[in-house]
């Protein structure tokens, strides 16, 4: 029983991992505007997509490069995505943005159909595919890619917002947008820089979980998904509550999936979502928002 | 004002008679379409459609049907059942159309079916589910194999190597549940008990949990019913837990795409599938092999990869052409009992041989099983 313990909760931890990644995407363009960006898992497919197309075949980029590549196109996405859709409309309101997120993710969807079509692809592993094993459970070395990334890059953000100049102006756009520009921040600048941390963090959820999970066009949206309740779940401001609560559902999931029924591991796993915002609104670690007049 | 009125009145029976006179000029067959050609279930309706004008187009080339030339009226469903209803209904009302070959999923095929019945008009479905032909419906015939048929040959397959207990994982998709209630239905008729019943979300990314609560289970193999990502998921992640049992799939994923993503964990997967999928490996004795082998050519050449799916939309066509030829008109209630009574005809799904009581007319030997050895397909003997 230990030992299946054991492998439930590594499970959930890779899992978690994934939507602890694209829920950290979520929290940054909400700190930094408010918004909910529903291309956030639009951002996972596109950087695996891109990886798989650009290393597949005999002429394919060796590995490494075509990675790069791959997160630097979304990159570049997620900053289109801001300037020629989202800034045009500044003057609007935070529902108006989301909904033009919504249009976007389905554009891009569209776009991701016409150029890579309606297949499944496979991204190989980084490191074989020769299991590890940790007493009667195993992982595959591609987990601890998954792992470790996340953890890179989840320490990475957090420097980012508490130690750098760039960070902080970021934040200090979400806290009051005049009195940031007024402080001589470019706020449009900030934006860009939100968008793009955002796609990059997409991206790289992308390459790193495309050898386990493959990928498709419309891979994005269950991913999304996933990703936006584990943000709300550790609290849609925190950006290491949004960590958290991707580990958190990934291992709840798992769990559940295996004590309980692989047949209401998703729906256990949402109503634990709605008895956390029934009783903590703002999230297991967001801080009580003030409506200010 | 007066006669204002009587030239439009002219101009009006001039074009009504023009567009008479027309259709006795053309005086073609129609067969009509309705296609998930683009949506979730384009995979299944473009290769159908591709596969219906093709055909259709040789057969005109070689001077139609009766004297007649083929006629193809084509609606896109892009796979909702509701815009599959209002389609039959222009297809029969407006169209006129002689009968009708398509509906590529279950749901459009099912929701149509009311109104064919009322209206009496052959229909031929390129869909999956038992449940279009059982029970056996007056004007409603199939033509692909069913998911009980692909339990069954499972089945048949395991009892050979002496497997009683076993444990199944489905997705939760409709194909997955209802390859489920197929298998749970039909194990304890062959004596085969479904130890573990687990399943996972269409888009799960991991199934690592279920398959370890199997492990912990006394069955002799493990049965995956899905198709897309789902069943690749769950042979990379049996390798990965070590697990030695025989896995089997169903054959929503008996395509070379299955290989490609599940790679060297797919190595001994068994799955029952098509013919057309090992056309060039069949012996040269099976008689489905020369038909195999010509529709294969013809669908690669002028399209890629040939796909099941489209060999459907062959074996429906073919099957209402010759019913049409014997009935020798397109009478709607003798190309019916026609089609009924199609024997020994030979399509890419199998050999056919209907009866009033069976309007499918294939038995288990239409699915072959096979065995993934060395990244491609083996033929199970």
């Amino acid at each position: 029983m230990a030992d299946q313990i054991l492998q439930f909760l590594l499970t959930g931890i890779t899992v978690g991992a994934t939507y602890a990644l694209v829920a950290l995407g979520f929290a940054i363009i909400y700190n930094a505007s408010d918004v909910v960006n529903f291309a956030q898992g639009e951002f996972v497919m596109i950087g695996a997509m891109s990886a798989v197309a650009l290393s597949a075949g005999d002429n394919g980029l060796p590995m490494p490069v075509a990675l790069l590549l791959a997160v630097l196109i979304t990159v570049c996405v997620g900053v289109l995505l801001q300037r020629f859709a989202i800034a045009p409309a500044r003057g609007a309101s935070v529902v108006t943005t989301i909904i033009i997120t919504i249009g976007a993710s389905i554009f891009l969807r569209g776009v991701a159909l016409l150029v890579w079509g309606k297949d499944i692809f496979a991204l190989p592993a980084f490191s074989g595919e020769q299991p590890i094993h940790i007493g009667q459970a195993t992982l595959l070395p591609q987990n601890l890619w998954v792992m470790g990334g996340t953890g890179v890059m989840v320490l990475g953000v957090h420097w980012f917002f508490s130690h750098t100049a760039v960070g902080k102006a970021v934040l200090a756009c979400s806290c009051n947008r005049t009195a940031a520009h007024l402080m001589g921040i470019n706020v449009g600048l900030m934006m860009l820089i939100a968008y793009g941390l955002s796609a990059f963090l997409g991206a790289m959820a992308g390459v790193l979980v495309a050898p386990i999970t493959f990928t498709s066009y419309d891979a994005g949206v269950m991913l999304g998904l996933k990703g936006f309740s584990a943000a709300i779940l550790g609290g849609m401001g925190n950006p290491m509550g949004a960590v958290a609560g991707g580990l958190l559902l990934g291992l709840i999931e798992s769990l559940s999936a295996g004590l309980i029924s692989s047949g209401y591991k998703d729906a256990i796993g949402f109503v634990i979502l709605l008895l956390v915002l029934f009783f903590r609104p703002s999230g297991l670690f967001g801080r009580a928002s003030v409506e200010r007049v | 004002m007066n006669i204002r009125k009587t030239l439009s009145a002219l101009a009006v029976s001039a074009l009504m008679g023009l567009s008479a006179t027309q259709a006795i000029a053309a005086d073609s067959i129609k067969i009509g379409s309705f296609l998930a050609v683009t949506g979730p279930a384009s995979f299944l309706g473009d290769p159908e459609l591709k596969t219906l004008q093709m055909y259709i187009e040789k057969i005109n080339a070689k001077g139609g049907v009766n004297g007649k030339q083929l006629e193809l009226v084509h609606y896109d469903t892009s796979g909702k059942a509701k815009e599959a209803v209002g389609f039959a209904k222009r297809l029969i009302k407006k169209d006129r159309v002689d009968l009708i070959v398509g509906g590529s999923t279950s749901g459009s095929t099912l929701a149509v079916i009311p109104l064919v019945e009322k209206d009496r008009i052959p229909f031929i479905s390129l869909a999956g589910s038992v449940k279009i032909i059982d029970p056996v419906k007056k004007w409603v015939f199939k033509v692909p194999h069913t998911d009980r048929m692909a339990a069954a040959k499972i089945f048949e397959d395991m009892k050979k190597r002496g497997i009683k207990r076993i444990a199944l994982i489905s997705g939760s998709g409709g194909f997955g549940k209802s390859g489920r209630a197929q298998v749970l239905a039909l194990a304890p008729k062959q004596g085969i008990e479904v130890v573990a019943d687990e399943s996972y979300g269409a888009k799960d990314t991991d199934m690592t949990a279920q398959l370890t609560k199997i492990r912990n289970t006394d069955a002799q193999a493990i049965l995956c019913f899905g198709f897309g990502t789902g069943p690749a998921i769950v042979t990379k992640n049996v390798r990965q837990l070590g697990i030695k049992l025989p896995l089997y799939q169903s054959h929503g994923v008996a395509s070379k795409k299955f290989i490609e993503l599940a790679g060297e964990s797919a190595e001994g997967v068994r799955l029952p599938a098509s013919a057309l999928l090992v056309a060039d490996k069949l012996p040269a004795s099976d008689p489905q092999k020369p038909l195999l082998m010509a529709y294969k050519d013809r669908f690669e050449t002028k399209y890629g990869p040939v796909s099941t799916f489209g060999g459907h939309a062959y074996d429906g066509l073919m099957i209402a052409v010759q019913a049409i030829e014997r009935a020798g008109s397109t009478d709607k209630a003798k190309v019916r009992d026609q089609i009924e009574q199609t024997k020994g005809f030979i399509g890419t799904g199998g050999i056919f041989n209907m009866s009033p009581k069976d309007h499918l007319g294939l038995d288990l030997s239409a699915f072959k099983m096979l065995e993934i050895k060395n990244g491609d397909w083996t033929i199970v003997k």
